[in-house]
C-alpha cells in the first residue's frame, strides 16, 4: 500500500496533486470530466475584494512549449465567490485553497477577513505574483520587505494556513522565500508565471492585448525546478511546486527538487484529466520504484 | 476526449482544407459547436485549436471540419494524413438553436465562418425550414462549400474583389423583401461582418451570431476567450465564447 498523503502546514492532503490557481476556475468545468474528490486539494481562481472584469482580448497566445496569458484576475469578487462559487465544492472531500489578490495590504486583509466567515475555506494562497494587472500584487512579490509585510498582515487575520505564492521575476528567490517564512507563512507555492511577450507580425504590436503576459507550460519547468531546489534548502516550510508540469515524471522532478506537493496549471487546458492522470502516474512510479511513502521523494535531489 | 482517425483530408480552396474524422459512436452534437483539436502530440504546440463542426455525415459515420491554414499550428495539422489519429475534445460549446415553427431562415457565412452553415442547413431543411444562404469571401480562390450549401437551397455569393458572385458584402443581399420573408437568421464570420449583420437585422429578424476568439481550455475554466455581452440587467459584461457560446442570441453580443 503506497501512502501518497502529504501535509501542507495543518492541511492534510490525500495526495500531493492540486490544480494551480487560475487554471481551474472554481472547479465546475472539470467536474464534468472526473470526480474532484480524487484531487489532493483544489485551488480556486484569484479572488479580489471587488469584482474584476479582467483584461481585453486576446488574453492568451501559444509560444514554443508554452503559452502566455494575461487574463487580469477576472473574478466576481469575494462576496459572490463565497455565496456562489465555494459552496458547490463542499461535496468533495478535499481541502479548498482560495487564492487572494489585491492592490493594497488592506485589500488582502479585507478579502482574507471576509473569507474567514466562510466555512468553505481551508487555506489561503496569497497571490503576490500576478504579472498581469497594474498594482495587482506583483509589487509585493518582488520586494522581500513588502512580501513579509503582506504575509504578516494576512497571517494575523487568517485562521487557516497561509500559503504565499512567489513570483519568479526576481533576482533572489531565496531571499523572497526566507522573508515570507519569517513573516509567518505556513507554506510557499512557486512559481507563478514568468513575464513574457509575443509580437503579432501582421499588426506589428504585442499579440496579447495587455502587452506583456505570464509565460507558463513546459518552457518554464527548468526555471521552476531550479528555484524549488534552491528554496527548499533554505526554508523549513513546505513547498507546493509548479511550472510546466504535464505528466507524473514532471511532478516527481519537483518533489525530488524539494517540493512537498505540486500544482498543475497549463496542462489542464491541454488535457482536462491531467490532474488525475498525474496522481495515477505518481502512484505507478512509486510502485515501480518500491517507494512506500511519497514524502520520501521530497528533496532527494539534494539530500 | 478521444483519439479520432482521419478519414479524408484535402484542400478545397487556397489554404482551406476539409478534414473528416471517423465519428465516435456516442457522438452528441449541435450545429455551430466546435471541436478542440490538438494539432500534434508532444509539447511544442500545446494549445488546442477550436474548429467549427461543418458536417456530420451519418451515412459515412464522418465528422467533418473545414479550416484555414494560417499559423504554424494549422500548418502542422495540414500535414496530417488519412489514417493518422488526432486528440480531439468535443463537440464543445453551445450551438445554433433550431426553431421548429420557423418556415424560412437566412444563413450568413463569411470566410472561415461558412463551414458551420452546412450542418445547420442540413438540420433546418430536415425540419422543413427553407434556407437561403448568403456567403462572403475575399476572393474566388478562397471560396468554399458553395456546392455543399446549394444542396439545401439558394446560395448567394459575394466577394470583396468581385471574382465570384456579387462584388461587395453579404449585407448587400439583405433586401427588405428578403428580410421580411425570414423568421430567423444565423451568422458566423469575421467581426466586421457580424457587426454589419447585427445592425441590419436588429428590429427586423431575430437570430444568432457565432463568435470566434483565441481560446485556452475550451471548456470555460481559463477565462481567455471572453467577449462583451449585454447582460440581463442591461449592463455590459463578459461571457465566455467557448462555454456560453460560440453561438449567442444576436442582441446579446456587444460590439464596442
Amino acid at each position: 500500500m503506497i501512502d501518497l498523503s502529504v501535509n501542507i502546514g495543518s492541511l492534510k492532503l490525500k495526495n500531493p496533486v492540486m490544480p494551480a490557481s487560475g487554471c481551474f476556475s472554481f472547479g465546475k468545468e472539470y467536474a464534468d470530466f472526473y470526480d474532484l474528490s480524487q484531487l489532493g486539494a483544489i485551488v480556486v481562481k484569484a479572488t479580489t475584494l471587488e469584482p474584476r472584469l479582467g483584461n481585453p482580448t486576446p488574453r492568451v497566445a501559444e509560444t514554443p512549449g508554452g503559452m502566455l496569458n494575461a487574463i487580469g484576475l477576472q473574478n466576481p469578487g469575494v462576496e459572490r465567490v463565497i455565496s456562489d462559487e465555494l459552496p458547490h465544492l463542499r461535496k468533495y472531500d478535499i481541502p479548498v485553497i482560495v487564492n487572494v489578490a489585491g492592490t493594497t495590504v488592506e485589500d488582502y486583509v479585507a478579502v482574507t477577513e471576509r473569507l474567514m466567515d466562510s466555512e468553505d475555506v481551508d487555506a489561503i494562497e496569497v497571490n503576490i505574483s500576478c504579472p498581469n494587472v497594474k498594482c495587482g500584487g506583483i509589487q509585493f512579490g518582488t520586494d522581500p520587505a513588502q512580501a513579509a509585510h503582506v504575509t504578516e498582515s494576512i497571517r494575523k487575520v487568517s485562521k487557516v494556513p497561509v500559503i504565499v505564492k512567489l513570483s519568479p521575476n526576481v533576482t533572489d528567490i531565496v531571499a523572497m522565500a526566507k522573508a515570507v517564512e519569517a513573516a509567518g507563512a505556513d507554506a510557499i507555492s512557486m512559481i507563478n508565471t514568468l513575464v513574457g511577450m509575443s509580437i503579432d507580425l501582421h499588426k506589428r504590436r504585442p499579440l496579447i492585448a495587455n502587452g506583456i503576459g505570464g509565460l507558463s507550460g513546459p518552457a518554464v519547468k527548468p526555471v521552476a525546478v531550479r528555484m524549488t531546489y534552491q528554496v527548499a534548502q533554505a526554508v523549513n516550510i513546505p513547498i507546493i511546486g509548479m511550472g510546466g508540469i504535464m505528466e507524473a515524471e514532471d511532478a516527481i522532478e519537483f518533489l525530488m527538487a524539494g517540493a512537498t506537493a505540486v500544482a498543475v496549471g497549463t496542462a489542464n487546458f491541454v488535457n482536462p484529466t491531467a490532474c488525475p492522470d498525474i496522481i495515477e502516474g505518481i502512484r505507478t512510479y512509486c510502485e515501480q520504484h518500491s517507494i512506500t511513502n511519497v514524502r520520501d521523494l521530497t528533496g532527494v535531489a539534494w539530500k | 476526449m478521444a483519439r479520432l482517425t482521419i478519414l479524408e483530408h484535402r484542400e478545397i480552396a487556397d489554404n482551406m482544407r476539409w478534414l473528416a474524422f471517423e465519428a465516435p459512436h456516442d457522438l452528441q452534437y449541435e450545429p455551430g459547436q466546435f471541436l478542440h483539436i490538438r494539432v500534434t502530440d508532444g509539447v511544442d504546440h500545446l494549445l488546442r485549436r477550436p474548429i467549427s463542426l461543418c458536417r456530420v455525415d451519418g451515412g459515412r459515420n464522418a465528422l467533418v471540419v473545414a479550416y484555414r491554414v494560417g499559423g504554424k499550428g494549422t500548418k502542422l495539422l495540414a500535414a496530417k494524413n488519412v489514417g493518422d489519429t488526432l486528440d480531439v475534445l468535443g463537440p464543445l460549446g453551445k450551438g445554433f438553436p433550431l426553431h421548429d415553427e420557423d418556415r424560412h431562415a437566412i444563413l450568413v457565412g463569411g470566410g472561415i465562418g461558412v463551414p458551420p452553415m452546412v450542418e445547420l442547413a442540413d438540420q433546418l431543411t430536415q425540419r422543413g425550414v427553407q434556407v437561403t444562404t448568403i456567403v462572403g469571401f475575399q476572393s474566388k480562390n478562397v471560396s468554399i462549400l458553395i456546392d455543399e450549401l446549394t444542396r439545401y437551397g439558394e446560395v448567394l455569393v459575394a466577394t470583396n474583389d468581385g471574382s465570384l458572385g456579387l462584388q461587395g458584402f453579404v449585407t448587400d443581399y439583405m433586401t427588405d423583401e428578403l428580410l421580411a420573408s425570414a423568421d430567423r437568421f444565423y451568422a458566423c464570420g469575421p467581426t466586421p461582418m457580424l457587426r454589419a449583420v447585427q445592425a441590419r437585422m436588429t428590429g427586423r429578424v431575430e437570430g444568432y451570431l457565432s463568435l470566434e476568439e483565441r481560446m485556452g481550455c475550451g471548456i470555460g475554466a481559463c477565462m481567455a476567450c471572453v467577449t462583451s455581452c449585454v447582460l440581463p440587467d442591461g449592463s455590459v459584461g463578459f461571457k465566455k465564447v467557448c462555454k456560453d457560446g460560440p453561438v449567442f442570441p444576436a442582441p446579446e453580443v456587444y460590439f464596442a
